[in-house]
């Protein structure tokens, strides 16, 4: 018998779900022992009824549910609940969800602080925030703050491949999770083992590489003076591909899986790292935010007193 | 008053919003309205972040035009910091806009919109989707699974990330294009040519002749329209000059640098979302008919053109002027539109693979961080964006102003859900078939 799904989005971006869609062959091969009850990116059901007359939220119950997002405001809390209450296991899909990811930033702000911002740009009319809509919460929470998280696939995006074996186990009724490993465990460029030299670069030049030989052959991001938070990142975005994503792309990793184990201090750990190249990590800039860039939730982020911003 | 239907949430989109539709004594409709109920706050949380840091923050904005926003982000920071970015790295981000648009509109037109023609509007919720389409037609359903596949795993391979890219910088690109990669993209951006043009062919045939009725009246509503032309008038989405047509065909052109004259942003208590308006034609009021209130994304595109750039696009063009005339206010004809675009970027982007050029290694420009301010803009699949920065001495972020594709659209889904509302509900007959063509005429606007 097929395994009843349930999917929603909460603060996010829909690429968590473009990322399902990636999985291509596997989606169409995994589709026959699924069946979807609830996914408003391409299904048709709704909370409050098929004709919006019901009074109460109705969420099918399911086997298992996907979640994608933090979690912002209220309805986003209601919904989360009443999903949790209705499946059996629920999957927490993306950073967002995981760790709040970069909409998590905004907890370095109170919420009114925010709410003036967002609504005092230069096109914007004199107004006030709107006050009809579904209320912000004090601050962005990943999706295990709030209620029992079974599954983690953390990524930003995902990688399709994580989601079918994510899937997949969980259809043979297995556990399934990222292994704790850093993206340097399966970066393949080459360290040399020399240090860098005192100040960081900013990702104002390109890497020193040759295009046409393979990515093996150019030296660690690290080494070469530029930010990379790949030895205090999960590992997990290659695939089956050559590189982490983004070292394919040629540029350093910006930590878009979260830490590679649960209390894990990157700031910290990513502290060493560059003393152990020889960077000094004074010279890194806005160091706060970019190694909690995708980790402002569980209060990795809060407001600070203005003149430390 | 009668009572209120909540459709909730608007399903087959890429985001959040639910419909309100107020009825009164007699089961017709008083009020209706869309309102969007997603807010994160970027213009706040990138305050005091590195610029050059922007085009991989930014980008998470939407998860389905990453693309875009990067883009937008690395050409805001340009202009604030005066870069002039070598030609081969304008061809790549260029390359990279063309055939981000591809998996784009085959996802919108064949995963979202198409189960309500195929399927047929009435059809019943669990099998009117993109499932029930592999199960009806699977030879069309693998197809096109695997082609929207085909267009993301392409850029995947060249830029290292398809979602939230990172290989535009600023000053440039990260890596310039090897000529294996070359020849890669091009087979595969010729096969995605020949399946666009299979998709309008199918589409102008089997689908739109059968709906003229639905596409006549549900949804139409009379507003100006906004795009991106070149110097010369031809549609344009990387770089160019904003064209804003007023409903009765006449335009003003202006640099985007310039935009806060021309567009101002209205806030309604009930939405998340800023409405923007054309604040130079008049007062803004969410009613239909009201002079300020202009549409964006593909129909809009392909109204303020004067001409499409590529030959098969040109011809498609022609033939739709020849239909529907200029400016077309047929809402449903979006997805129309869609296609057109869909041929244009698949032909765009093969052409840009043909030029030697593309392969030139010199792919970045010096970058200095320095105090300056910068517009980035770029046609999202969902309309004119906007991205306008303000930097300190050290380059850092000190303030922001986003104007995205689809809030150009957020006055007009409303009132396009009023008027699709008023003309379907009369004296309380109503059901889910009848309320979802009321979402068809949202999705197509690809919200």
């Amino acid at each position: 018998m097929a395994v009843k799904v349930v999917e929603e989005w909460f603060n996010s971006c829909s690429g968590c779900e473009i990322s399902i869609l990636n999985m291509g062959d596997a989606l169409v091969d995994l589709l026959p022992e699924l069946e979807f009850l609830h996914i408003p990116v391409i299904m048709d059901h709704k909370y409050f009824g098929q004709t919006g007359e019901g009074g109460q939220l109705e969420i099918p119950e399911a086997d298992v549910a996907i979640v994608s997002g933090g979690i912002r405001n209220e309805e986003h809390k209601e919904v989360l609940e009443e999903i949790r209450k209705k499946c059996k296991t629920l999957i927490a899909l993306g950073t967002c969800a995981t760790h709040g990811g970069i909409p998590a930033m905004a907890n370095m702000w109170s919420k009114e602080e925010a709410l003036k911002c967002i609504y005092s740009t230069v096109t914007t009319d004199p107004t006030e925030p709107p006050t009809d809509v579904p209320a912000w919460l004090d601050r962005v929470y990943a999706v295990d703050e709030i209620v029992k998280v079974d599954v983690y696939i953390p990524g930003c995006p995902p990688h399709p491949k994580n989601i079918a074996d994510a899937l997949t186990a969980l259809l043979k009724g297995e556990t399934w999770s990222l292994p704790e490993r850093s993206v340097c465990d399966t970066c393949p460029t080459v360290r040399e083992k020399k240090s860098a030299s005192g100040t960081i670069k900013r990702s104002l030049e390109n890497l020193d590489f040759d295009p046409d030989a393979p990515i093996d052959t150019m030296r660690c991001i690290m080494e070469q003076g530029f930010i990379c938070l790949g030895p205090v990142t999960k590992a997990g975005c290659r695939g089956d591909s050559d590189a982490p994503r983004c070292i394919k792309a040629r540029i350093g990793c910006r930590g878009c899986f979260g830490p590679i184990r649960k209390g894990a201090r990157p700031l910290v750990d990513m502290m060493a790292a560059w003393t152990s190249v020889g960077v000094n990590a004074q010279t890194v800039p806005d160091r706060r935010a970019l190694l909690n860039r995708f980790i402002g939730a569980h209060n990795n982020l809060r407001p600070l007193p203005t003149r430390r911003r | 008053m009668g009572k209120t239907l909540t459709i909730q949430p608007v399903t087959r989109i890429e985001g959040h919003a639910k419909v309100l539709i107020q009825l009164d004594d007699k089961g017709n409709v008083a009020d209706a309205k869309m309102a969007i109920v997603a807010l994160r706050g970027f213009e706040q949380f990138c305050i005091g972040r590195p610029a050059e840091e922007m085009p991989r923050i930014v980008n998470r904005i939407c998860g389905i035009c990453p693309w875009q926003h990067h883009l937008a982000s690395n050409k805001a920071v340009d202009a604030a910091w005066n870069i002039e970015i070598p030609p081969p790295a304008e061809k790549l981000r260029r390359l990279m806009q063309h055939l981000s648009y591809i998996p784009d509109k085959i996802l919108h037109f064949y995963f979202l919109a198409a189960p309500d023609f195929v399927m047929g509007p009435d059809a019943d919720p669990s099998v009117r989707n993109v499932l029930g389409i592999l199960k009806a037609n699977p030879d069309l359903g693998l197809k096109v699974v695997k082609m929207r596949q085909l267009g993301s795993m392409l850029i995947e391979h060249f830029a290292g990330k398809v979602i939230h890219p990172v290989a535009a910088v600023p000053g440039g690109f990260t890596k310039p294009m090897t000529e294996a990669e070359r020849e890669e993209l091009l087979k595969g951006a010729e096969e995605l040519l020949e399946f666009a043009k299979y998709s309008m062919e199918l589409a102008k045939k089997e689908i739109f002749p059968k709906y003229m009725d639905l596409i006549q009246n549900v949804g139409v509503i009379e507003t100006g329209f906004i795009g991106t032309v070149t110097e010369d008038g031809t549609w344009e989405i990387y770089d160019g000059k904003i064209r804003m047509m007023k409903a009765d065909g006449t335009y003003e052109d202006f640099a985007p640098e310039d935009y806060t004259a021309h567009i101002a942003e209205h806030v309604e208590p009930w939405a998340y979302v800023k409405m923007p308006y054309a604040k130079k034609w008049g007062d803004f009021a969410l009613e239909l008919g009201n002079p300020t209130i202009y549409r964006s994304n593909c129909l809009a595109r392909i109204n303020v053109c004067d001409r499409m750039p590529t030959p098969l696009a040109q011809a498609e063009l022609e033939e739709f002027r020849e239909k529907f005339g200029r400016p077309c206010q047929y809402t449903i004809l979006y997805n129309y539109a869609r296609l057109l675009e869909l041929v244009c970027n698949a032909e765009s982007a093969v052409a840009l693979l043909k030029e030697p050029e593309i392969t030139n290694p010199n792919v970045r420009a010096q970058v200095e961080p320095k105090a300056g301010r910068g517009v980035g803009c770029v046609e999202a699949p969902r309309g004119t964006l906007i991205h306008d920065y303000e930097t300190d001495d050290k380059g850092f972020i000190t303030k922001v102003n986003l104007i995205v594709g689809t809030t150009h659209n957020a006055a007009p889904m409303s009132l396009t859900v009023k008027q699709a509302a008023q003309t379907l509900i009369k004296n309380g007959q109503y059901d889910q078939g009848l309320l979802n063509k009321i979402e068809m005429a949202i999705r197509a606007y690809d919200p």
